[in-house]
């Protein structure tokens, strides 16, 4: 039935807003009690001093936030968050598309290769800090294989020296994803027809220049998923740090909802800890709504479908 | 007219929800106070038929043996004396614990009976209005407990919980690794430690054990400078007036930093945690730590063979500073509480007058359940490390609860993140006071 056919049969017209509603409202509502409500909630509760304990009743306006976007800690956090987001961009993506392009070609024991490097993906997030943090202890393994290969001399306080941590973090986050991203993009070179860059190499190109002006821009939205999917975690980077470092040494790897953790449930500020994590919320949000609408928006098109009613 | 009938059957249904919903809210509470199934058939002879049942919730977080199950026979010894009440145990893991204290606190369902550490998380429930001024109801037998033990459950001077573990921070030491560097005994002043610090650095071994990670193991360190150099009175003044920037304060941090330059901490201090810390001390590989009446266990937990340092262990109390005003049987410590909930009726109370009567108590301490306050059963510590601990805390002419509880959350915190800069290198005294004083000024 065609949209127009819609319009002018009345009653099937209204079968469809009921079944369209029958199959919505279990999904909202659930969006709207664990979603929305607590959004609002975190955003009432930063208004007010409050211990968690004790009635709301100290009203402060925005006194929180203005202590968060003045508070050396928290600043530091959202430095280390960008990091992150950076480091990702311009190293892991790009380690995994080479990657994901190598697999991409036929050879013998390309599975067993594709398990292999998307098997940290698999391992928990508290798992890999415990594991990693028994590894970088002094000492330990990291820097016994160090001393083994006679690079003894490279052995550092990994997690211990605040000039070094955020990059030990960013390798462990790192080996932890980039299996992620490779099969992401694995998944989208397989989509491009192998024709096309068939095509470029019988018209004269070489491999870099099919690579680079054929296999590139088709895998371009591929691209665009995998970096939205990176800055999204490095912004809400919480567990791996927290098993590791604790946002230590003195903070310098604390990250937002590290200070935020810290603020709600080891100070028992709640309302303090509530602005943070509106913050942070706002800034999430903002970031996605932006990529949406600049850089996605060409990919969407047409994927998402639109009431022509 | 179709309408109108739809609008009955909804507002009809609606108060049908309603009605639930109210039930089921009020139920909880309403069963936790009278649950006549849940009681025990009265006794037919000796208890008078009048007696009402009564259920007493009581929430703690022992939750290993022996501690569990000596809780459970203290409870069912209890309430086989008195059959109309019933005492319901909660037995929760520490986070887990706090996480749902909160909740039911805000709800206003609390707990008769919980387990409380005292200090500033308790003052925080007195004024949330979660607990149960005691004083009055323990008057009787209250001279039983230490004082000191005593006061940490005591709020602008009313009674709100009672302790039945208080122990003494002080040095542990590992007495193989002292010989070996040629140190005959233990340091009794802040000098001697320092000499023999730089002993056990030079035979070999880390002299001293911290934990950069969980931070608090060196504020412990601290708030003991703070305290032998500027004396009880001036430390709890410190704390009352909520100015930091004092002579005490910045002397101590320079102590801390005259302690840094000797190379004192184990590899790996910045990141560690506590239980690196107990593993270091645990295994030989660090001679000393500062820490509570708990440290045996963990540091035997932590080692790689279970079984810790066993008799090499020693234990000796903080030494005094040259010129300082503290005396040097002031301590620092803490323990383990009950605190008492709002609601908690007549026999909740009575069962602490039970729950810490001398035989309750030398049996937590014969199991090594923890270390009684109650007077004259010190002697059922068989422990000797232990027995110092206690000698410590029973002559104790100060005992300042550990900084980080007995004051808010925020500032415990506060003062934790301010001091372990110090430990690590990267702050100094004026800084450290200056950042403990504003935390103060805010919380």
């Amino acid at each position: 039935m065609t949209a127009s056919a819609l319009r002018r049969s009345h009653p099937s017209r209204r079968t469809a807003v009921r079944s369209v509603a029958v199959f919505l409202v279990p999904a909202l509502a659930l969006y709207g009690l664990f979603v929305l409500v607590p959004v609002v909630q975190a955003a009432y509760y930063s208004l007010f001093r409050w211990n968690g304990l004790q009635p709301l009743t100290d009203f402060v306006g925005l006194r929180n936030y203005q202590t968060a976007l003045g508070n050396g800690v928290f600043l530091t956090s959202l430095g280390n968050n960008v990091l992150i987001v950076v480091l990702s961009l311009a190293i892991q993506i790009p380690f995994s598309l080479g990657l994901a392009v190598l697999l991409n070609r036929r050879f013998r024991g390309r599975a067993i290769f594709r398990l292999l490097f998307f098997l940290p993906y698999v391992l928990s997030e508290a798992i890999t800090g415990i594991v990693f943090r028994l590894m970088l202890q002094p000492g330990s393994l990291v820097d016994a294989g160090l001393d083994r290969v006679g690079l003894g001399a490279l052995q550092q306080d990994w997690l211990g020296d605040s000039t070094l941590v955020m990059l030990t973090l960013f390798v462990i986050i790192s080996w932890k994803y980039f299996g992620f991203h490779m099969i992401i993009l694995l998944a989208g070179l397989q989509g491009i027809p192998r024709e096309l860059e068939e095509a470029a190499l019988i018209d004269g190109a070489d491999r870099r220049g099919a690579f680079r002006h054929v296999t590139l821009p088709l895998l371009g939205p591929t691209i665009r998923v995998s970096i939205f999917l990176s800055i999204i975690g490095a912004l809400q980077l919480f567990d791996m740090v927290w098993v590791m470092t604790g946002g230590g040494p003195l903070n310098a790897s604390s990250t937002m909802a590290i200070t935020m953790f810290k603020a709600g449930f080891k100070s028992t500020q709640m309302g303090y800890g509530s602005a943070l994590a509106v913050i942070l919320f706002v800034l999430g949000l903002v970031v996605a709504l932006a990529y949406q609408r600049f850089v996605l928006r060409r990919d969407v098109d047409g994927a998402i479908t639109v009431s022509h009613g | 007219m179709r309408s109108r009938q739809r609008i009955a059957v909804l507002l009809a249904t609606a108060s049908i929800l309603l009605s639930a919903c109210a039930g089921a809210s009020t139920s909880p509470s309403s069963s936790s106070s009278t649950p006549a199934s849940a009681a025990p058939p009265p006794s037919s002879a000796g208890e008078p038929s009048s007696a009402a049942p009564v259920t007493v919730d009581w929430w703690h977080i022992t939750t290993g043996d022996p501690g569990k199950a000596d809780f459970q026979a203290i409870a069912d010894a209890y309430t086989a004396a008195h059959p109309n009440v019933t005492i319901k145990i909660t037995v929760l893991e520490n986070e887990a614990f706090k996480t749902k204290l909160a909740t039911q606190i805000q709800a206003g369902d609390v707990p008769d009976l919980f387990q409380s550490w005292g200090g500033g998380i308790m003052a925080a429930q007195v004024d949330a209005g979660a607990l149960k001024d005691i004083t009055s109801d323990i008057a009787s037998w209250k001279d039983t407990i230490n004082a000191g033990a005593l006061s940490i459950y005591a709020y602008n001077g009313k009674q709100y919980g009672v302790p039945w573990d208080m122990g003494m921070i002080g040095f542990w030491y590992n007495k193989d690794a002292f010989t070996k560097a040629g140190i005959s005994g233990p340091p009794a002043t802040w000098d001697d430690f320092l000499a023999d610090v730089g002993k056990l650095r030079a035979s070999g071994i880390a002299p001293l054990a911290i934990a950069g990670k969980d931070e608090w193991p060196s504020m412990h360190l601290w708030t003991y400078l703070v305290l032998r150099i500027g004396g009880g009175d001036n430390l709890a003044q410190m704390i009352q007036s909520k100015n930091w920037n004092t002579d005490a304060c910045t002397k101590a941090g320079q102590a801390v930093q005259a302690l840094n330059a000797l190379n004192p901490y184990q590899d790996g201090y910045k990141s560690a945690t506590y239980n690196d810390e107990a593993a270091a001390v645990g295994n030989g590989k660090a001679a000393m730590e500062l820490m509570g009446q708990w440290a045996p266990s963990v540091q035997k937990d932590q080692s790689a063979n279970k079984q810790g340092l066993g008799d090499k262990l020693g234990w000796f109390p903080f030494p005094t500073v040259a010129g300082g005003a503290g005396a040097p049987t002031d301590g620092v410590g803490g323990g383990n509480g009950i605190a008492v909930g709002k609601d908690a009726p007549p026999e909740a109370i009575d069962f602490l007058k039970f729950f810490l009567s001398a035989d309750n108590a030398n049996k937590l301490n014969t199991d090594n359940v923890g270390l009684s306050p109650v007077a004259g059963t010190t002697s059922t510590v068989k422990d000797p490390n232990l027995q110092a601990v206690l000698a410590g805390r029973d002559q104790a002419t100060f005992m300042q609860l550990y900084l980080d509880q007995a004051t808010s959350p925020a500032m415990g915190q506060a003062i934790n993140d301010a001091t372990v800069g110090l430990f690590l290198g990267s702050s100094d005294p004026a800084k450290v006071c200056g950042a403990i004083t504003d935390a103060a000024a805010t919380n």
